[in-house]
């Protein structure tokens, strides 16, 4: 049973141990190059690799292979425009980054004994709270301490304010939670299901022959499963873009 | 002993909050067929919206399970 449960495939190990400093004593700093990491390269280098080589022979009339790069630039910058508005544009490298890199992790992740970077929670945190640090510290550059004109919703009668605005604030601080636990848990329990399923149809294909006719049921939920993986993947990583473009709209233009 | 029964009694009610997620995500998807059978043309417009809201209120959904998760494997 312990080749079948589910939790074995998010566990970290290291590919080339790097610890620097005392390692006897147990303080050394694990810099070791993980399955984790080597994961996050190939997501780089298949992103980047896309879109280079879509625009290496580049022609006006596009071939389908330039075509694809193009489609997904205009998807990402249709979408920034529409949320953040013309200044919003200056944000475009690094939201079409996090959005590739998020969507090629998610299906990345689709392979058997693949990695997938964006189950672990400290991942997403990692770019949920990037995220928010490019808006506040933009907000505050951009706009000074009138960023703060964001908590102070437009035509709320003063006697409110002391009830809205913690109200503002608790929301806008559960914003990095919620982008990061909602791609997390997404990734993470569409992973744990498709194992379950595949657990069970190993189990049931170790009792024989007619365990071999009963085995096709959970394989059937297993293809269907990943098939909604697969939308969850796209989807998760669109979802993940849009809510940073708004955020930057946030930072851009911080008036509701 | 008691406190493995506990996690795995927590863990069940915890699944209980995705009868809201569910609601909620239905609810979604009823309103835009229903829009959509009325204005057919303005539909393929909305389909972005659509995905958008129904990956807000499934995000609520899974927050129950990662409630059910922690409480099995991590607490």
């Amino acid at each position: 049973m312990a080749g079948t449960d589910p939790i074995h495939q998010f566990v970290i190990y290291d590919l080339f141990p790097i610890h620097i400093g005392d390692e006897a004593a147990g303080t050394a700093l694990n810099l070791s190059f993980t399955n984790s990491a080597l994961f996050m390269v190939v997501t780089v280098v298949v992103l980047t690799g896309f879109m280079v080589l879509s625009a290496s022979r580049a022609s006006l009339v596009p071939s389908r292979f330039q075509l694809a790069g193009e489609l997904l630039y205009t998807f990402v910058a249709n979408m920034l425009r529409s949320s953040a508005g013309k200044e919003g544009m200056k944000f475009f490298p690094f939201v079409f980054s996090l959005f590739g890199f998020v969507l090629v992790a998610n299906l990345l992740g689709m392979f058997p004994y693949f990695f997938t970077v964006t189950s672990h929670i400290i991942v997403t945190a990692a770019l949920a709270v990037m995220v928010m640090a490019v808006v506040i510290l933009y907000g505050f550059f951009r706009h000074g301490f009138k960023f703060l004109k964001l908590f102070v919703p437009a035509g709320v009668p003063a006697y409110v304010l002391p009830i809205v605005v913690p109200i503002e604030i608790i929301s806008f601080l559960s914003r990095p939670i919620s982008l990061s636990v909602r791609l997390f848990g997404n990734i993470l329990a569409g992973h744990i299901t498709l194992k379950v399923f595949s657990g069970f149809v190993v189990s049931l294909g170790a009792l024989g022959a007619l365990g071999w006719m009963g085995a096709v049921l959970p394989l059937i939920m297993t293809v269907a499963i990943s098939a909604l993986e697969l939308l969850v993947a796209v989807v998760q990583a669109y979802v993940f873009a849009v809510l940073t473009s708004m955020y930057l709209n946030d930072a851009v233009h911080p008036s509701h | 002993m008691v406190v493995e029964a506990a996690k795995m009694i927590g863990a069940g009610i915890a699944t209980l909050g995705m009868a809201g997620a569910a609601l909620g995500v239905s609810n979604i998807f009823a309103n835009f067929l229903s829009g959509a059978l009325r204005n057919p043309s303005a539909a393929p417009s909305q389909t972005g919206n659509l995905i958008f809201g129904m990956a807000m209120t499934e995000a609520l959904g899974i927050f129950s399970f990662l409630v059910a998760l922690i409480l099995l494997f991590v607490a």
